[in-house]
């Protein structure tokens, strides 16, 4: 394969990528990762590194939209930045020592969790507690969204618990090269009972300044090479963009189905590949 | 100014900062293609990047010599830059707030950012 091959197929699998994580939600690294590593024979590290400037993309390239719609919470990701960044760093740190096959193995079962994830995920709205953590309170991580044309106020609870997760999310990010989202909007949701559009905007704000812990750390090991992550980021750049002007008119819940069914195809070949060592 | 009005700002300039990193890595990717558009491309195995695109001077120096892979690479850093941006202007913004708290906090993160980036560089 030439060169010129391989940076429009690489662009348009990370377009397409983009496409549908911003559609979804759950990003595009989650995608981008095992269709590299699988369909174009990229050394897995490679993958992670391209994954991880592409997260910072959309991350970036979002955070104005979010803020507008007026549902993110600065004080909480600032907070909670504490514990991602570490774990990402730390996570960034443990990828350059573990051997490619585990790491393969790893980024499957992750994978089946997203997919799991993506189709039994009922997030509903639960009732707001307004203080019922003193951690939430002490630190004022509380605040307001707009909530059928009035400012509804919410607290944040279990904060502790929240915090080890967003370790975890981070250490998680910083080993495979995705944003990890979906694990970020899992401890904000549920652990911390905070409002579902708070959290997943919150998370989006998050998931750049995690990715930008690893990223140097995989810049200097020479993992983030610019003949790959080119493509990659120019072309989840785009999709990205693209996917979030037609949101709106999107049919979400069918488009979730058809996520889920690929990253469990390819959760089942990412596992399979790092079992019997082809990666 | 409250914390939406400095969000907004931060956000939209976040965008730029985008925009700009998008731009440097085209023409950087433009170059790097006509230049190398049939050569082979293998990244089958983990070969170690040349050490002038791995720290930050010698990628500064590269891209300023208009060398193709600089240029993308430079725009890259740019891009890995924008969080760390944003972090930055946050504990700008509550420091104009007054909230020592917060500032504590977000100087924290922005601590462990900067040990990643000059630690491993």
């Amino acid at each position: 394969m030439t060169i010129l091959t391989f940076t429009i197929v690489v662009w348009a699998i990370s377009a397409l990528a983009g496409f549908l994580g911003a559609l979804t939600g759950l990003g595009g690294g989650v995608i981008v990762v095992p269709a590299l590593t699988l369909a174009m024979g990229v050394d897995l590290k490679y993958a992670i590194g391209a994954s991880l400037v592409s997260v910072i993309a959309t991350s970036s390239g979002a955070a104005a939209a979010y803020v507008r719609e007026g549902y993110s919470n600065v004080r909480i990701g600032m907070f909670l930045e504490i514990a991602t960044t570490i774990g990402a760093v730390i996570g960034a740190g443990l990828a350059t020592h573990i051997s490619t096959p585990i790491i393969a193995i790893i980024f499957g079962l992750v994978l089946l969790q997203s997919a799991w994830q993506s189709v039994f995920n009922t997030s509903g709205e639960h009732p707001y507690s307004l203080e019922c953590d003193k951690w939430g309170a002490r630190l004022r991580l509380g605040g307001d969204y707009p909530l059928n044309g009035n400012r509804q106020k919410y607290g944040v609870c279990n904060v502790p618990a929240g915090l080890s997760m967003m370790f975890g999310a981070g250490a998680l990010s910083g080993l495979l090269g995705i944003g990890s989202g979906a694990v970020k909007v899992i401890a904000m949701d549920r652990t911390m009972r905070i409002p579902f559009k708070v959290s997943s905007t919150t998370s989006n704000f998050m998931i750049g300044v995690t990715a930008a812990a690893s990223a140097a750390v995989y810049l200097s090991r020479g993992y983030i090479d610019p003949r790959v992550a080119m493509p990659v980021m120019l072309g989840v750049l785009a999709g990205a963009f693209l996917g979030t002007k037609v949101l709106v008119h999107a049919p979400v819940r069918t488009l979730r189905l058809v996520f889920a069914v690929v990253i469990l195809l390819l959760a089942i070949e990412m596992i399979f590949s790092g079992a019997t060592g082809r990666v | 100014m409250d914390d939406r009005r400095l969000e907004i700002f931060i956000g939209n300039l976040l965008r730029t900062g985008v925009l700009i990193a998008g731009g440097v890595v085209t023409v950087g990717a433009l170059f790097f293609l006509a230049h190398n558009y049939s050569a082979r491309a293998d990244f089958h195995t983990f070969a170690m990047e040349s050490s002038s695109l791995r720290s930050m001077q010698s990628i500064a120096r590269s891209a300023a010599h208009l060398d193709s892979m600089g240029l993308i690479q430079f725009g890259l850093l740019l891009l890995i830059a924008t969080p760390i941006a944003r972090v930055a202007l946050a504990v700008v913004g509550f420091a104009m707030e007054r909230d020592r708290l917060y500032v504590a906090i977000s100087s924290i993160v922005l601590a462990v950012l900067l040990f990643s980036l000059l630690h491993a560089t």
